[in-house]
């Protein structure tokens, strides 16, 4: 209940943040610098207008916040959507279909998995960076969201593989396979319905993990332009200032991180009891 | 029991102080890293300050700053345009080959020719004459007074080794050409280069046949890399790095506090500025499309007003800059103290001007910035960034590494850039010539990125070189002061400070071009 009142606040805000944030914090023509580095309100120095401080550019910590969540959750969820798409319809295939097709596609899944996420994503950015050198900042967003699906969708196609395995034996597509539906058909409405129930599941959790993914890659300097920030690239810029005292430039994005990506965890797992009809 | 341990422990002292007395190593760090090690393939502090250790030119400059000999034991001008230079005897390259005239005459052909960052340093030379193998002759092109100082720059290579290795020209990044003198070197320097790791950790040692006294008492440096702020600043106070330039402004209070450190602070020769694509009918990075709006002055003069340079030294620099009216600093010849005024921050001003130039609502435009070249250099772009945006100019912003940042500017793939330059010859001409000058042959306007070009600064220029008498020469480059402000040329912005840290115990050489002779170094 928390956890969906929490991911409900963070939603809310990110979706209205226009309305809810006290500040644009992208709109550089706001930006005040002689206002930098304030400390957080109830600290001396700090002002009412600022609650919880400002980073080295005068940017509002507090609409910053709520803007680089709204990032991180468009990101996260776009490339789950992106991902359980590629995912599920290459899982489904090679379930179904079998043979060489299904040896081909999970042993592209193997090598996937032998990296880690964080490197094939950083590959896939780096490379479309210099692919698209003179890129708008919305194709950013683009190769960005690419680059954490196209590592995400593996667990997705292995789920719905097994799942599919199980499924077409069943007497169910038997019998259609009988009466004489396509074979495409089969797939689509008779098996695809029965194997997303642990797709759904997978991918809430997944939210989270390419929230921290998105995260990484901006701390790292190849998310998203430095003019709007995301949580990860105030994590990085604060990160600067941690030897001199200003810690609220890097706290503060943390905690909203940890804070989203518990809660969407947590609905997760929320989400597999409920689903999960042998703990009704 | 306890004696022995005592004994032992003692020994290990012994030995440990014995080792330590035998090799002194010197951890360097910086925010980045040389790109090459090739001497004349990018005029740019870091690997010049790298280099110059390696490599070594005729005339250098010593613990004060003033010219001493190097490899040339002494010069003189034998007529208005002819200069004699006395090569020193006895001096070996690294790999043993005598140094001679030859190597002087191959050094100008290929810091001349194709590919040389450092055309600027040779460009006032018009033939050049063997005497002997220790004497040579350079005829410039006009009578140039201040040629030893220009040659401070200029490094030489062993024309044997060169040859041998397939590195006839210099390596240049912009076309992404290496050769062998990007991993390896062998120059006459007091250090000898040992192992290169691009990017990683590069390791020298002292070279025992050097010519001339290594006062210092550095064995090796290893100079490693490190990008990020806060680790470099980790990495000096935990006593992994002896040496780390710059320190990040918001540590240096922090740096002063910690009983084993100090901080050496001191003016730098190099001033910050922006430049803008003035050249080109149609901006490569810009929505205006048809014209290029920094053809216009007011647009210029717009800009400049608009950047609230005080706020900037007082939040970004905190107060280790030294806003600026000239290309130049006061301790540059030629600086014109009555121009030191700046033009005053207005957005209203500003915002009017850009009306009058047809642009009432601004324009989009994208902006390059490197990220670890100068202090807070991102953190200064953003912050124009934001200015601009108060009078509609609306900035995408593109900071980056050097490695990919100066091949790509140098290329002039930039509509609105920004750059340091340090004057190397400590003289005005230093500064007209390769980035007020429409450029040109010989290095002219190298570095005018953005091809800013007036008929008379040019002719000012040209002028300066030859003009002996001070009087008149300051006056001359008064003017062009005069003009290029006028016009804003470039948007000068900072005389940027010196901040090395250091453990206690170094003592060491702060040259004002952010240059670090390490054979000064000495470690107590």
């Amino acid at each position: 209940m928390v956890a969906a009142l929490i991911a409900f606040i963070c939603i809310f805000c990110s979706v209205f943040a226009g309305w809810v944030a006290p500040t644009n914090p992208f709109d550089l023509a706001q930006l005040e610098l002689s206002d930098a580095r304030l400390p957080p309100a109830w600290l001396e120095g700090g002002t009412g207008k600022y609650l919880l401080g400002t980073d080295d550019q005068g940017r509002d910590i507090l609409s910053a916040l709520i803007y680089g969540a709204r990032i991180s959750l468009v990101v996260g969820l776009a490339s789950v959507i992106v991902s359980v798409a590629v995912g599920v319809s290459l899982g489904l295939l090679a379930g179904f279909r079998g043979g060489w097709l299904d040896t081909v596609l999970m042993r592209l899944c193997d090598v996937m998995l032998s990296f880690p996420a964080i490197l094939v994503a950083l590959l896939i950015a780096g490379v479309g960076r210099a692919l698209l050198p003179n890129a708008h900042e919305g194709l950013a967003f683009g190769v960005l969201i690419i680059s954490i699906s196209l590592t995400g969708w593996v667990q997705y196609a292995r789920t719905v593989r097994g799942t599919t395995l199980v499924e077409r034996h069943k007497e169910y597509v038997q019998a259609a396979r009988v009466t004489g539906v396509a074979p495409m058909r089969i797939m689509l409405r008779h098996v695809l319905p029965n194997v997303m129930g642990p797709v759904m599941v997978l991918a809430t959790i997944q939210v989270a993990t390419a929230i921290i993914t998105e995260a990484t890659l901006s701390f790292l300097g190849v998310g998203v332009p430095p003019t709007s920030p995301s949580l990860g690239t105030l994590i990085r810029v604060g990160n600067d200032y941690l030897f001199s005292g200003e810690w609220w430039i890097t706290i503060f994005p943390g905690l909203m991180l940890v804070l989203i990506a518990l809660s969407v965890n947590l609905l997760g797992d929320w989400l597999r009891d409920a689903l999960n009809p042998r703990l009704r | 029991m306890r004696t022995l341990t005592l004994r032992l422990s003692l020994t290990a002292l012994a030995v440990l102080s014995a080792w330590s007395a035998q090799a002194v190593t010197l951890r360097v760090a910086n925010q980045g890293d040389a790109l090459s090690m090739d001497p004349h393939s990018l005029n740019e502090s870091l690997q010049l300050s790298v280099v110059n250790n390696v490599y070594e030119p005729l005339v250098t400059r010593g613990r004060d700053y003033k010219l001493t000999p190097a490899l040339a034991t002494s010069w003189k001008q034998t007529a208005p345009t002819v200069w004699r230079f006395e090569l020193r005897k006895g001096v070996a390259f690294h790999d043993g080959t005598p140094f001679s005239a030859d190597d002087v005459i191959f050094s100008y052909e290929r810091a001349a020719g194709d590919g040389s960052d450092m055309k600027g340093y040779v460009g006032q030379i018009k033939e050049i004459k063997k005497i002997n193998d220790h004497a040579i002759e350079f005829v410039t092109k006009t009578p140039f007074p201040i040629l030893p100082e220009l040659f401070t720059g200029w490094m030489m290579m062993s024309k044997k080794w060169s040859e041998a290795n397939q590195a006839v020209k210099p390596v240049d990044r912009r076309k992404g050409i290496e050769n062998a003198a990007s991993f390896r070197a062998n120059g006459t320097g007091p250090f000898r280069l040992r192992e290169r790791q691009p990017g990683v950790r590069t390791t020298f040692s002292r070279n025992g046949n050097y010519w001339g006294k290594i006062e210092g008492n550095v064995d090796e440096v290893v100079f490693t890399p490190i990008g990020n702020d806060s680790t470099r600043i980790a990495a000096l106070l935990s006593g992994e790095v002896d040496v780390m330039d710059p320190i990040p402004v918001q540590d240096v209070e922090r740096v002063k506090s910690n009983p084993n450190l100090k901080v050496m602070q001191g003016p730098e020769l190099r001033v910050i500025f922006l430049g803008m694509d003035q050249k080109r009918d149609e901006l490569l990075f810009s929505n205006v499309k048809g014209k290029n709006p920094f053809k216009d002055a007011r647009v210029r003069k717009a800009f400049y007003q608009a950047i609230d340079i005080e706020t900037i030294k007082s939040r970004v620099m905190r107060g280790a800059a030294v806003p600026i009216a000239q290309m130049f600093p006061s301790q540059v010849r030629g600086y014109a103290p009555d121009l030191a005024q700046r033009l005053p921050y207005d957005v209203e001003a500003a915002k009017k001007l850009l009306a009058e130039a047809g642009y009432p609502s601004g324009f989009e435009l994208k902006m390059n910035c490197p990220n670890d070249r100068y202090v807070n250099d991102a953190e200064i772009c953003q912050a124009v960034a934001a200015n601009l945006a108060k009078i509609g100019v609306k900035i995408n912003l593109e900071a980056e590494t050097k490695g990919t940042y100066f091949p790509k500017i140098l290329r002039r793939d930039t509509s609105f850039y920004m750059l340091g330059w340090t004057s190397s010859t400590v003289d005005a001409h230093n500064v007209m010539y390769p980035i007020l000058s429409t450029p040109g042959e010989g290095g002219r306007g190298m570095f005018n990125l953005g091809a800013y070009s007036n008929a008379r600064v040019d002719e000012i220029t040209t002028a300066v070189g030859s003009e002996t008498d001070d009087k008149k020469r300051n006056t001359l480059i008064r003017e062009a002061i005069k003009i290029h402000q006028d016009e804003v040329g470039h948007i000068p912005l900072h005389q940027q400070a010196l901040l090395w840290g250091m453990k206690k115990n170094i003592e060491l050489v702060q040259w004002p071009d952010n240059i670090m002779p390490w054979k000064y170094i000495s470690a107590k």
